[in-house]
């Protein structure tokens, strides 16, 4: 599902922010990446949504070759990604129904199937009844979950999540990791960014380590270490 | 595109005309003001030419003949000029006519005239009034003319068309400096409009980039902005100058009604055949251009 073949991004001079990487995620899979600040794990999941080139090597995602795609292709190739972020980076102005249903209507799908497909997604992430909630009225938890819905309206092949619960409490993190090993036991492939140590102990995933730039351990049912 | 999206697009677009309503009427000032004064040189340049235009075929040209030319050689060179493309009408004015026309006018029957009962003083005044129907070629007809056997003289009654033309060329060039600058600043007021409206909404259209919406579903709302802002800009001044041209035309016909006769404006109908058009094209282009070239430059992600 993921291949990274020798893959390193420089954004300039000095160390490259990954270096040389070799990576490969198969579907269905579940996988931590963790790494102290600086070590390069939002960078490889920039260079995974086609936000970043990379410098050398090779990238295959869902069976498409991100090096030299089509500028017209990358907006296609997104949709087979579904992607969350620390932030949430929710629309303020809009309420949580409207944000799953933009990624939807940004897609072009028709307003019959929104109404279909919107419920029924926030029904997944635990948001139903909160539909006409704006995101400020909610906590950092829901609106993640509405972030979470959004990523996966669509049906993406894989949810990629960079630091999903940096910015909430330690209780809250456990049920959102929860709900996004779910998704994967639904057959969705993911690959989650974290410094939750407690989280990457305890779940006994798949645990990917960086360290400035370079891949220094992949474990199955590994733990969290600082490099 | 589904009709969904097509709403989508929709509302996206005046909602962005909405978040920044100063700048967008700014831009439809700006735009207005271009397409009035557009409108208002298209306007007076064509009446001018047609005014000119009718003075021209009005006034003719007339041909006199050296001594002793024969009627059967003025036949001729009347056949020649009457060959001409140029030439509308042809009325031949023989000596004898000249004078009575002459006596009519400065002398009003008073008896002084009669002196010269029997002895026609401008004898030599036979002639040819020449009627253009395209006052361009007017130096090139009297050229003409000038180069034929027993032609004496030429009177060539240029001076309204001259200062028309001339009048006409002077309003030509400001109008298009005026309009180009102002043409220049309502694109600059659309595509700094569009910007704004591209900053405001920058964390919006990286999720949708994210995605994974084409740069075409970015845009679109933005160049749709620029359009409808553009057509607004049009549909102002078009229907204002419809006001205005009727009113002036009225105004001045009815003030200087010595006027009627002499000058006659083109109908509004007839300027507005071409005005209406190019008046929303221009509206439509500059809205197109100026936010077609600023989403081009600020989304390419
Ligand atoms: N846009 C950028 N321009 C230059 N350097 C960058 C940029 N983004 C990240 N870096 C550098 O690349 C390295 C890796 O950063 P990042 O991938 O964000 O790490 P992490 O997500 O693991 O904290 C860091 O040294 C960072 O300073
Ligand atoms: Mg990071």
């Amino acid at each position: 599902m993921i291949d990274l073949v020798d893959v390193s991004k420089s954004y300039g001079k000095g160390l490259p922010a990954v270096n040389h990487a070799n990576l490969h995620v198969e579907k269905g899979e579940f996988v931590f990446v963790v790494g102290s600040s600086g070590s390069g794990k939002s960078t490889l999941i920039k260079l995974l949504m086609k936000e970043l080139d990379s410098t050398s090597g090779r990238i295959t995602v869902s069976g498409e070759r991100l090096e030299g795609m089509k500028h017209r292709r990358i907006a296609k190739y997104r949709r087979k990604l579904g992607v969350v972020f620390q932030d949430f980076r929710l629309l303020k102005d809009r309420n949580v129904y409207e944000n799953v249903a933009f990624a939807q209507r940004v897609i072009g799908r028709p307003t019959r199937v929104i109404r279909k497909r919107v419920p029924e997604i926030l029904q997944e992430v635990g948001l139903a009844g909160k539909y006409k909630s704006f995101p400020d009225e909610l906590s950092g938890g829901e609106q993640q979950r509405v972030a979470i819905a959004r990523a996966l309206v669509n049906r993406p092949d894989i949810l990629l999540a960079d630091e999903p619960t940096g910015n909430l409490d330690p209780k809250t993190s456990e049920e959102i990791m929860t709900l996004l090993e779910e998704i994967n036991e639904r057959g969705t492939t993911v690959l989650v960014v974290t410094h939750n140590k407690d989280i990457v102990n305890s779940m006994k995933k798949r645990v990917v380590t960086m360290h400035d730039g370079i891949i220094v351990s992949d474990e199955e049912e590994g733990g969290y270490h600082e490099a | 595109m589904r009709p969904s999206t097509i709403w989508f697009t929709l509302k996206q677009g005046v909602k962005n005309i909405k978040r920044n309503l100063m700048f967008s009427i700014a831009s439809i000032i700006t735009m207005a003001a271009c397409i009035f004064l557009v409108g208002i040189f298209y306007s007076l340049v064509n009446n001018v030419n047609h005014i000119a235009r009718k003075v021209e075929q009005e006034v003719p040209i007339t041909v006199f003949f050296e001594k002793e030319t024969t009627k059967k050689e003025m036949k001729e060179v009347g056949k020649l000029i009457k060959a001409r493309p140029e030439v509308a009408k042809l009325e031949f004015e023989s000596a004898e006519e000249a004078w009575e026309k002459f006596r009519e006018q400065y002398f009003q029957g008073s008896e002084a005239a009669e002196g010269f009962k029997d002895d026609n003083p401008l004898v030599n005044s036979a002639n040819y009034h020449v009627y253009l129907n395209e006052i361009e070629r007017q130096n090139e007809l009297v050229a003409y003319i000038q180069g034929l056997e027993h032609v004496r003289e030429i009177n060539q009654s240029e001076e309204a068309a001259k200062t028309l033309g001339s009048f006409n060329k002077l309003v030509s060039y400001a109008s298009i400096a005026i309009i180009s600058i102002l043409l220049l600043i309502a694109v600059f007021l659309i595509s700094n409009t569009i910007s704004v409206g591209i900053s405001v909404r920058k964390e919006e259209i990286g999720i949708m980039k994210m995605i994974g919406a084409t740069d075409g579903f970015v845009r679109s709302p933005f160049v749709l902005e620029g359009i409808v802002l553009g057509l607004i800009g049009a549909a102002i001044p078009l229907v204002a100058l419809y006001f205005v041209y009727t009113n002036v035309v009225e105004y001045i016909l009815e003030k200087f009604n010595v006027l009627t006769g002499v000058v006659a404006f083109i109908p509004v109908q007839e300027i507005y055949m071409v005005l209406l058009p190019v008046g929303l094209a221009l509206g439509i282009g500059i809205g197109l251009i100026g936010s077609f070239v600023t989403t081009r430059k600020h989304l390419k992600v």
